[in-house]
Parts: structure tokens; C-alpha cells; sequence
């Protein structure tokens, strides 16, 4: 009786967890359509709805609380809990890259682009694609996804030096470059920084079913 | 180290197998933690570390149990035994004589007539099991109209009076009040310094709060022995997680 | 289940318990009437019977009947009552050593399966059944007539102490049985021996049943005639051996009656019965206390 409580309880924690995914996924990906069509309107909707994320978070927060409270889980049920309280933070942090994104792009978008974006659109792309592996590993309780998640991550570090690379050349080139170039490289910082926090999702969805994160045992 | 080391051990009531096939050391000064649903032996098993089940008629045991190197089973002297593994039960039982005679039976038992030896030992079996203050004032007063707690504590007391190596619990709080309970699991933790001590429990928190191993037992067989913390947060067996998750059955 | 259902089963359950009170109303004043009636006739009875005895026997008690001789005209019941004391020192004397002990050996010693312990239940069992006559018979036959012990104060008390043999056995049995097992296991678990635990913890704790039972062989004692007359004889003397004959209170009523020359007597002789079966009582209930309130026997 308790138990089938307790079970949905979980499943609606894991929702929660898979809604908030989508939002996160989404803010990216409107993030990067804005700063590729130079869509200021669409940056602040963006903004705007950040708060939207932050509140999932509190909201699956207190829901993770009162389950740790009222169910004293272990075990298995210990780990999902545990994962989905770290989970968050890192989704609600690229919640906030997004709109870090976004920002810039309200103010890039009077700009004509020093060069024709290609490597951070790309980046983008695999950014985008790590966190819905990284989600839906959770979901699945996919280990050999999320290690594909980890692994993934060289790839947004290679991207990110290429984008570093050309920038530094374009400056070279022409030192007026200089201020957008600054610009074009902290937004690819923000979506190799979303890579990053796709992997540290990751580790914690390995964690929830081996119990080991960075093959350390937790307990 | 190791306190006990139990090998093949099988146990049959009659025709019934309730022990079946053990094999577990359990560390010296360290709290072992027993789970397992009811009838599932974990009760059985301690009872056949102090040689509690030879009151048993048609109580039959194969295997080997070492405390500290030697059988158990063997030559050794069973009040002896029972000297050295102190148990406490899970209805407290004091008997019906006063405090102070209630510490000092097992004393007596085994031969201390001195008076100032027995003051001795009854003050600090009382300060060891965190009862002192509260008894020292009705040391002659009869143990029966102490509270529950206070029963289960002068019986843990009453235990520790005869110096034992190791303690054996069987279910010590389950009839007690959370205060009371929360006494005994920290006089336990305090314990643990000089005791080996092994305790029966039903209550999964209490074993995660208190205890360094945990062996579950399901059927008469251990399932699953290890650290607790391992145990309750990853299990090996799908078994003990079913069993700890509250799936079981 | 639903909060609804839940409901309509309480409902459903005080309206059975109305119904039930409101259709056996008289029937529960009937019975109420029935336990009361039932108490005040005992206790009646009761009053009556105390109250006739000392009607009938206090204004005759004088110092005459207290003489330390008996002659049929003091009709002194002194040496009777001294004959009483002793008879009943004598038979627990034989018979609390062995009872208890043999209830010892059955609850902690036999093991449960043991035929030997069924017999024994068994043979106690029939003999607390068997009528006094026939244990007077017997100690006619075997101490009297075949020991050669002749009517005797011996043979009075050993016809007794089998008598009550079987009733401290088995109250003895009863007590033993009731202390809890837990108390055992404790004692045991602190390396008590078997000596040891039932010495120093089963037997105080079942010394309050035990002294039950014992008080009531004391009143049987105090009360037997018929197998007295058989054993002990009835010569009213105060016995300065135990291989003399001596009549016990009871017996010297029961002479005292049947002669027909001294009911007076016979009625103070059965206020001084009375009187010693209360003073008997309240000794047991004493030691009672003093060894229940005792720690340790040894």
C-alpha cells in the first residue's frame, strides 16, 4: 500500500525531471535560432522564460524533500532521489547559459557578424544533442548512454578550440574584429560550458544505477 | 580481526531447516546488523552463538562456530560461553529482585562474594549503560517499576556487569518508545569501542543509523553480508533490495 | 479501502450494537440480578455458618477446656490442639520437600516428550481424586499394620503428607509454569547454571503459588477425620513421642459429637478450629511476603 504511493510518487518525480529536460533542451535551441536569425524578440522571450525553469527546479526540489522525509529511501530508490536533486542544478545552470546566450544576442543582434557562424552553430548542435542523451539515460536508466554522453564531450572541446582558433586569426587579421570576436567566444564558452554540465548529468545518472560516480563508490 | 566465525553451519528444529549453510565472519568491535523478514532465522542464528538454542528440544547444528579461535561447539564450558557473549532479549527481563541484585546475579553466578568488589561492578555496569544517574538513588528499589527503557538498559547493564567480549541483541527496541529507542542506539554506538556487538533488528533505519555490517537473511540462508552503508544504498542482490525498498512480497 | 466504505461499516457496526443493547436490556438486568443473588447467598452463607459456630461455641469456651490433661469432665481440647500443630508440622514436613521437588523435576528438568513425566501427571492427577477413607485404609494397612508402627502421630502424618502429596505437586507445578520463560533465558544467558537459575530465580519467583498451594493442604489437614481415625487413633493426649496416638481438633469434634454427651464442647472446640485455620492462614501469608520480598533463596 505504502510502496504503490511511494512508486508514484517516483514516476512523478521522474515527469517532473523529463518536463524540465524538455525546457532546457528547448531554451537552447531557441537560443541558438535567435543568435543565428538575430531575433532580439525571441532572446528576451528566452530570458523571460528562465524563470520558468528556475521555478521546475524548486518545485522538483521540494518534491525530492519530502520524499527523503517521508520514505527514508534506500537503495535504489535512495539513488534516483539523490541523482534527481544533482540533476537539477546542472539542468537550471544550463537553463542559465541559455539565457547568458541569449543576452549577447540581444545586443549582437544590431551587428553585422564578422564572419559567417559555422563551428558554434555546430556546437551547438552537439551541446543540444548531449543533454537530451544525458535526459534520456536518466529516463531509460541507460548506462551505455550516458558514458556515449561523457565520451561526447571531446567533441564540444575540439569544436570549441576551432571557433578559439579562427577568432584569434580574424582578430589578427583585422583588430576592429576584436570586440564581437570577444563576444563569439564567450557564447561558445556558454555552450561548451552546457557540454560540461550535460556530462556532470551524466556521471550522476551512472551513479543512480551503479552507485559509483567517476567510478568512485559513493557510500 | 573476527569475534565469530561461523562455517557450514546448518540448524534444524526438528524437520525443519532453519539455518541453511552459513558461512560469515563477523568483525570484532563493530556493530552487525541481522535483517530479514520474521522466521527468517536471523534471530536463530545469534541464538546459536551464545548456545541458546541447546534449551531448545530437537534443536540440531552441523558446522563450526569459532569465537576467537575456538569452537563453540567443542569442549568449552557453556556458562562460560554465555559469560563471554552477553545477550539481550527483546522484552526487557529483568528478574524480580532489586537493581542492585539484578547487576550483581551474574557477578555472583560467577563467584564474586566481595561486597566492595559488587558496588564496584554495579556502579560501573550502571555508568557503562548510561543509567547511572538515573538509578543510583533506587539501587534497592525493585527493578520491576523501572520504565520499559530503563528495563532495557539495566538488562543491557546486567549484561555488560559479567564483562562480556561480545554482545548479542535480539530485537533490544521493539518495544520501546522512540526516546528510549534513541537512548539505546546511542549507548550502542558508545558500546561499540570495547564490544563486538551483534544486533537483531526490524527496523531497516535503525540498522543504517547504528550498525558498520549488514547481513540479510531470507529462508535461513544470508543473502546478502556486507557494509551497511553498501547494502542500503547498493545492493547486489535483487533480493535485498526488493526486501529493504519495502517491495517485498 | 475507501473512506466511504470504511464509514458504512462503522455505521453499520453501532447500529448492531444499538439494536443488540436496546432488544437484551432485560436480558442484561436479569443476569445482573442473577451474579448479585448468586454473591450475597455465599457470602450469606458464610456469615451464618461463622456466626452459628460462635453462637453456639463462645459461651463455652472457659479455662477448663484448656487444661493440659484430658479428662471427660474438663473434655480439655488443649492436647488436641497441640496434636493438631504437630500433625500439621509433620506432614508438610514430608510432604512441601518432596512435592516441590518432584514439580522442579518436571518443569525444568523432564523433558516434555518423557513418558515417565506423563505417568507422574497421570498418578497425581487420579490420586488428589481418590476420597480420604481410602488413604485412611491404607495407612491402616501399610503403616500401622504392616510397619507395625500402631496408631501413631508417624503414621497420622505420612498418611496425610501422601494425602496432600498431590496438591502441592501440583500447585507447586503451577507456579514453576507461570514464571516466565524470560526470566530463565536471562539468567541462562548470564552463564547461570541450571542449579543456579532455578534456585536463584525460578523458585522465589514461584514462591507465592507455592505457599497457595501449601496453605491449602494445611486447611485439608486441619479438616481430615475420616483418615485419621484409621492412623492416628484418637487417644486425647498430648503425644510426647511421634510413635504415640493423638486425635487432632477435627477428630476430637468429631468424638466429642458422636458421643453425644458434650455438643457444648464440640462447638467451642470447632470457634478454637476456626480460630486456628485463620491464625495458620495469616502465618503462610507472612512467610509469603517475607520470601517473595527476599531477594535470593540462596
Amino acid at each position: 500500500m505504502m510502496r504503490s504511493r511511494f512508486d508514484e510518487s517516483l514516476t512523478l518525480l521522474n515527469n517532473g525531471l523529463i518536463e524540465m529536460g524538455g525546457l532546457v533542451e528547448s531554451a537552447i535551441f531557441q537560443a541558438t535560432q535567435a543568435l543565428l536569425e538575430q531575433d532580439a524578440a525571441k532572446a528576451r522571450e528566452i530570458i523571460a522564460g528562465d524563470t520558468i525553469i528556475d521555478e521546475k527546479e524548486k518545485d522538483i526540489e521540494s518534491q525530492c524533500l519530502k520524499l527523503l522525509l517521508h520514505q527514508q529511501p534506500v537503495a535504489r530508490d535512495l539513488r534516483q532521489i539523490s541523482t534527481a536533486l544533482k540533476l537539477i542544478t546542472d539542468m537550471e545552470r544550463i537553463g542559465d547559459q541559455a539565457a547568458d546566450i541569449s543576452e549577447l544576442c540581444i545586443y549582437l543582434a544590431e551587428q553585422q557578424y564578422i564572419k559567417k557562424l559555422e563551428h558554434i552553430p555546430q556546437m551547438a548542435g552537439e551541446t543540444i544533442k548531449m543533454v537530451t542523451w544525458a535526459i534520456d539515460a536518466f529516463v531509460k536508466k541507460d548506462q551505455a548512454l550516458a558514458e556515449t554522453v561523457i565520451a561526447h564531450d571531446d567533441v564540444v572541446d575540439a569544436l570549441y578550440v576551432t571557433v578559439k582558433r579562427d577568432l584569434i586569426n580574424l582578430v589578427h587579421e583585422d583588430v576592429k574584429t576584436g570586440e564581437q570576436a570577444f563576444d563569439l567566444l564567450q557564447i561558445a564558452k556558454y555552450y561548451e560550458r552546457i557540454g560540461d554540465h550535460a556530462v556532470n548529468i551524466a556521471e550522476w545518472v551512472i551513479f543512480s544505477i551503479t552507485g559509483k560516480h567517476k567510478d568512485k563508490q559513493m557510500l | 580481526m573476527n569475534c565469530f566465525k561461523i562455517r557450514d553451519l546448518n540448524l534444524y528444529y526438528g524437520d525443519f531447516h532453519a539455518l541453511k549453510d552459513i558461512n560469515m565472519s563477523i568483525d570484532q568491535d563493530k556493530i552487525t546488523a541481522f535483517i530479514g523478514p520474521s522466521g527468517c532465522g536471523k534471530s536463530t542464528l545469534i541464538k546459536t552463538l551464545n548456545r541458546m538454542n541447546d534449551l531448545v528440544e530437537d534443536c540440531r547444528i552441523t558446522g563450526d562456530v569459532d569465537l576467537f579461535g575456538e569452537d563453540i561447539y567443542g569442549s568449552i564450558d557453556i556458562n562460560l560461553l554465555r559469560k563471554r557473549v552477553g545477550m539481550v532479549f527483546q522484552k526487557p527481563n529483568p528478574f524480580p529482585m532489586s537493581v542492585y541484585d539484578n547487576i550483581a546475579f551474574g557477578p555472583r553466578t560467577h563467584g564474586i562474594r566481595s561486597k566492595f568488589q559488587l558496588d564496584q561492578i554495579v556502579e560501573e555496569s550502571l555508568h557503562s549503560a548510561a543509567i547511572w544517574d538515573e538509578l543510583k538513588d533506587r539501587l534497592h528499589k525493585s527493578a520491576l517499576g523501572l520504565s520499559g527503557g530503563q528495563q532495557q538498559r539495566l538488562c543491557i547493564a546486567r549484561a555488560l556487569a559479567v564483562s562480556p567480549e561480545v554482545l548479542l541483541l535480539d530485537e533490544p527496541t521493539s518495544a520501546l518508545d522512540p526516546i528510549s529507542t534513541g537512548k539505546i542506539e546511542e549507548l550502542l554506538l558508545t558500546l561499540r569501542e570495547k564490544y563486538s556487538i551483534i544486533i537483531v533488528t526490524h527496523n531497516m533505519q535503525q540498522a543504517t543509523r547504528i550498525s558498520d555490517n549488514t547481513a540479510f537473511f531470507l529462508l535461513g540462508e544470508v543473502v546478502e553480508y556486507g557494509s551497511t552503508e553498501g547494502i542500503f544504498s547498493m545492493p547486489r542482490d535483487k533480493r535485498t533490495e526488493d526486501y529493504i525498498t519495502g517491495r517485498f512480497g | 479501502m475507501s473512506g466511504i466504505s470504511k464509514t458504512i461499516v462503522k455505521n453499520a457496526a453501532k447500529n448492531a450494537t444499538n439494536s443488540a443493547a436496546r432488544t437484551s436490556g432485560w436480558a442484561e438486568s436479569f443476569l445482573a440480578i442473577l451474579t448479585w443473588s448468586a454473591a450475597i447467598l455465599t457470602i450469606g452463607i458464610l456469615v451464618f455458618l461463622v456466626c452459628f459456630v460462635i453462637a453456639k461455641g463462645l459461651p463455652h469456651i472457659k479455662p477448663s477446656l484448656f487444661a493440659l490433661t484430658y479428662n471427660s469432665v474438663n473434655v480439655s481440647l488443649l492436647p488436641a490442639l497441640i496434636s493438631t500443630v504437630m500433625m500439621t508440622a509433620l506432614a508438610l514436613a514430608f510432604a512441601v520437600p518432596l512435592g516441590v521437588f518432584a514439580a522442579i523435576y518436571l518443569v525444568e528438568y523432564a523433558k516434555r516428550s518423557n513418558k515417565a513425566v506423563v505417568l507422574i501427571r497421570m498418578t497425581t492427577e487420579t490420586l488428589s481424586g481418590i476420597p480420604s477413607i481410602i488413604y485412611g485404609l491404607f495407612g491402616l494397612l501399610f503403616f500401622v499394620t504392616f510397619l507395625g508402627w500402631g496408631f501413631s502421630l508417624l503414621a497420622g502424618a505420612f498418611t496425610l503428607a501422601i494425602m496432600i502429596l498431590p496438591l502441592i505437586m501440583r500447585s507447586s507445578e503451577e507456579a514453576l509454569k507461570s514464571v516466565p520463560d524470560n526470566y530463565r533465558e536471562g539468567a541462562f544467558g548470564l552463564g547461570a547454571g541450571k542449579l543456579r537459575t532455578v534456585f536463584s530465580i525460578v523458585l522465589p519467583s514461584a514462591m507465592p503459588g507455592i505457599l497457595a498451594g501449601i496453605i491449602l493442604a494445611v486447611g485439608r489437614i486441619v479438616g481430615e477425620t475420616a483418615a485419621l481415625i484409621y492412623t492416628a487413633g484418637t487417644v486425647a493426649q498430648i503425644p510426647l513421642n511421634p510413635m504415640q496416638s493423638a486425635r487432632t481438633l477435627s477428630v476430637h469434634m468429631y468424638a466429642l459429637s458422636s458421643e453425644g454427651l458434650h455438643t457444648r464442647e464440640a462447638y467451642a472446640t470447632a470457634v478454637v478450629l476456626l480460630l486456628v485455620v485463620i491464625l495458620i492462614n495469616a502465618a503462610a501469608a507472612r512467610i509469603a511476603r517475607r520470601i517473595g520480598g527476599k531477594n535470593e533463596l540462596f
